[in-house]
């Protein structure tokens, strides 16, 4: 916030904590001047992303939520294992270790014997629908 | 009460035992909502963090889709769903121009009709008066710690919905049913919520502060209405215990699996032996 004050927009924009914020609107609800933090985190994060400013060190973070969105774009709802997929192959460069790759694999069985595991997800019949919106939201797929 | 129902990505995946259990439970109340056809996902965190426009476009084709099969009232058990589709609305109200250009985005009218409820509020809707004469089985045993998390009260304009420090709409529910719920300090502490994947240590140390205030303060449970928060505290509670180098062992509920053991309804019915904590 005080970079921002300072006009110091680049800095704020390659700030480890935009990443690291879980956006659970506490600051947003507790500004005594109503300054609506966790609005202002989401527009620092998509400028971030939009110069390439986003910090290396939070990539996890970025690759994830860019998955997602890809996600929801082929698919108009989210496919659980089709996004864990993703997530860990292109975030592995970064992370560079296997046990990375599986360390959540063991829950897969955990997951099936509590009926929780959907080995292929919902897809909504209309996409086209889905693609228009999200290219007339310049939201193109996530490389 | 003609409700639609906007599940959500987590309520048709991992989190399928809170469907069940709504499910379950509101059939009980004789209340059956419908789900929107054709709905997509609300975009989540990923679409505010990332693109404001569609944070608004995806809930409002949903508020659209609600509208065009003649819904007035929307229950989104998910909070993060709720918050995001009453946000849509209210940034459309408040801006006419937003509304003619969101629409012309999704393809489809939003006129601002349809209503969007959260679990509590369909419960209030129903009513004590109702409940109580229902229960069969009053859960006396019960010390539930009432967890409400980030996204039910906040942000407190958006929502509309109890208050955002000192909530208290699950705490009379569950009183409702006999239960008596604990008082303690981390109601609307957040538990890391969306975070389980991509930074699996905030979740661990988030949640288990949660964990242990409710243990500290005596309660032998959990009970909460939102799919991630389930997650978090139930399926990684084993990893949080741990993180923490403690043991809680606190079974994790949603506040429909309560209200429907208290009203006779199995715990397979409401698909709690699905929980990683029994």
């Amino acid at each position: 916030m005080r970079a921002l004050q300072l006009g110091n927009f680049e800095k704020a924009m390659s700030a480890d904590a935009i990443w690291a914020c879980v956006s659970c609107q506490t600051c947003s609800t507790r500004c005594p001047q109503s300054v609506d933090c966790a609005g202002v985190m989401d527009i620092l994060r998509e400028g971030a992303l939009g110069r390439g400013l986003a910090s290396p060190a939070q990539r996890s973070v970025v690759v994830f939520q860019q998955a997602f969105l890809n996600n929801i774009r082929r698919n108009g709802r989210l496919d659980e294992i089709e996004l864990i997929a993703e997530f860990k192959l292109r975030a592995l460069p970064s992370e560079r270790s296997l046990p990375f790759l599986f360390k959540d694999a063991g829950l897969a069985p955990k997951l099936q014997k509590r009926k929780k595991l959907h080995l292929r997800g919902e897809k909504v019949n209309d996409r086209a629908v889905v693609r228009r919106i999200f290219e007339r939201c310049g939201d193109g797929q996530h490389e | 009460m003609k409700l639609a129902y906007y599940p959500g990505c987590a309520l048709h995946g991992s989190s399928n035992d809170y469907e069940q259990s709504l499910r379950a439970c509101l059939g009980k109340l004789e209340v059956e909502p419908q789900e929107i056809k054709e709905w997509i996902c609300c975009g989540a965190t990923a679409a505010h963090a990332l693109n404001h426009k569609l944070s608004i476009a995806l809930p409002a084709r949903n508020l659209a889709l609600a509208e065009q099969q003649g819904f007035e009232e929307m229950l989104a058990p998910c909070p993060m769903c709720s918050m995001q589709l009453r946000k849509a609305a209210k940034l459309m109200d408040e801006d006419a121009s937003l509304r003619r250009e969101i629409s012309s985005v999704i393809e489809a009218e939003v006129t601002g009709r349809v209503q969007v409820l959260n679990l509590i509020q369909v419960l209030q809707r129903i009513g004590p008066e109702r409940i109580k004469p229902a229960v069969k089985n009053p859960l006396a045993d019960l010390k539930p710690a009432c967890y409400y998390g980030c996204l039910l009260t906040r942000p407190p304009a958006i929502v509309q919905f109890d208050d955002p420090e000192q909530p208290s709409s699950m705490e009379t529910i569950v009183k409702v049913l006999g239960a008596k719920p604990v008082d303690w300090n981390f109601r609307t502490e957040c538990c890391g919520a969306g975070m389980t994947m991509a930074k699996e240590e905030t979740v661990l140390e988030l949640s288990q502060r949660i964990l242990a205030d409710a243990q500290r303060h005596g309660a032998n449970c959990v009970v909460t209405a939102c799919p991630m928060c389930h997650v978090n505290l139930d399926m990684k509670q084993h990893d949080i215990e741990q993180h923490a180098g403690a043991h809680f062992g606190l079974p994790v509920y949603y506040l429909t699996d309560l209200v429907g053991l208290a009203l006779g309804i199995s715990r397979e019915e409401l698909g709690i032996d699905r929980h990683f904590v029994t």
